[in-house]
């Protein structure tokens, strides 16, 4: 498919970690396969982390929880590259949560209405503009 | 299989809200008793905890294509998490009243990323709407971005306060989860739940900190803070709409992703418990 893609991926934590790997994005999960094997070598979780721009053909994944340690992939291409980082960046759950708040919360703005009432799911957690489930009684 | 071990125990545990906590008894897998364990479901994984009070979870559950069935079993108000996937381990849980069966039953059917971005996508198309519509008051056309295969009515004029559904099955799909979402072939690409098992068990210690993230360098804003909702938010900008690319394709069936996860981990976790009852 046109987004598995090779691509080079560089642990720089272990600077002599320098491998051409088939990656594949499902979902919120990046998993990346030694060329001639049909089972994933590793994968990374795509939550809490920053995708950031190298140089023209390369970006990074930095994981928040551990900054000084970053993902580089060097790509064929600027524009595949530039793809790559925008894909990314939405295959978050949290950053869809996010784009699903702000949706909701101009939607209603612009009609007074809340979008998700039709549909009976305006009281679901995942949704709340607030973190209500902090203040909510823990569940026994 | 490696994974980002840390930094997904460090998601388990951050500041963002979970979208749901609560005791359960989960059946092991070795040991077939149920073991009372503490959950933090939060996007579309499954955490479990040996005690509240843990600071690293003992496993994680990938709900991505699962469904959740009520099941029989010696044990009251039992409920299951299962894979298409014929290999798949089933989890087989158990909550302590109705109520909470139920409630965790619903929480988990809808957990998983697509049907999130299921409804993203249907906000993010009436938000559209309602954009084109006020822009055609004032006479401009905006450079549109038409979902796949979701018919419009280009009304110039005005725009309906209260939005009508464009399908029936989208409507369906949303109200009802994520089970039912499979069936909007339009809409999206649905992973094919082809995984062996979608579960991962800890074996490392890991330090978790707080962490807050900053947009890439290309310009996009985008904020890996997970805390609340609106305030001081930046809109995101309208995702644009790839026909045909096939980013959020199924794992290809025999590839089964997921299911090394649990492998890998299974081992470990093994091992590590003969060692553990070797040395005490």
């Amino acid at each position: 498919s046109e987004w598995d893609h090779y691509i080079i991926i560089t642990d720089v934590h272990n600077s002599k970690l320098v491998k051409r790997r088939l990656v594949k994005l499902v979902v919120n999960f990046l998993f990346y396969f030694r060329t001639d094997e049909e089972e994933p070598q590793g994968a990374l979780l795509l939550e809490q982390c920053r995708v950031e721009r190298e140089d023209s053909l390369a970006f990074s994944i930095t994981f928040l929880d551990e900054a000084e340690r970053k993902y580089l992939f060097e790509c064929d291409s600027q524009e595949q590259c530039q793809e790559w980082i925008d894909s990314i960046i939405k295959a978050s759950y949290e950053f869809m949560r996010k784009n699903l708040i702000f949706y909701r919360t101009e939607i209603h703005r612009l009609t007074g209405k809340d979008p998700l009432e039709q549909y009976g799911i305006e009281d679901e957690t995942r949704f709340q503009v607030t973190s209500g489930l902090q203040l909510m009684p823990k569940d026994i | 299989m490696k994974l980002n071990e840390r930094s997904v125990a460090h998601y388990a545990t951050c500041d963002s809200p979970p979208d749901k906590t609560g005791f359960l008894f989960k059946k092991g897998e070795r040991n077939t008793a149920y073991h009372r364990r503490w959950l933090i479901l939060k996007g579309n994984m499954l955490f479990y905890f040996e005690e509240r009070e843990s600071r690293e979870p003992i496993g994680v559950i990938v709900l991505e294509g699962c469904t959740v069935e009520l099941c029989e079993s010696a044990e009251e108000f039992a409920f299951a998490i299962k894979f298409d996937c014929a290999k798949a381990r089933v989890y087989k849980m158990a909550a302590e009243n109705q109520a909470a069966m139920e409630s965790w039953v619903k929480a988990l059917s809808r957990a998983s990323f697509d049907y999130m971005r299921l409804v993203v996508r249907e906000l993010e198309r009436q938000l559209e709407e309602i954009q084109e519509g006020a822009a055609g008051l004032q006479g401009r056309s905006k450079s549109s971005k038409k979902a796949g295969g979701v018919a419009r009515s280009k009304s110039g004029a005005s725009f309906s306060a209260s939005h009508v559904p464009s399908t029936q099955v989208t409507g369906a799909a949303l109200a009802q989860g994520s089970a039912h979402a499979r069936s909007l072939q339009e809409e999206v690409q649905l992973p094919s739940g082809t995984s062996k098992e979608n579960g991962v068990a800890w074996s490392k210690p890991s330090a978790l900190v707080n962490g807050f993230g900053e947009g890439p360098h290309s310009g996009v804003q985008w904020e890996g803070n997970g805390n609340g909702g609106g305030d001081g938010f930046r809109p995101p900008p309208v995702p644009p709409r790839r026909r045909g690319a096939s980013l959020e394709s199924p794992v290809s069936p025999g590839t089964g992703c997921f299911s090394k996860l649990h492998d890998w981990y299974g081992k470990e976790v093994a091992e590590l418990r003969v060692e553990w009852l070797q040395s005490h």
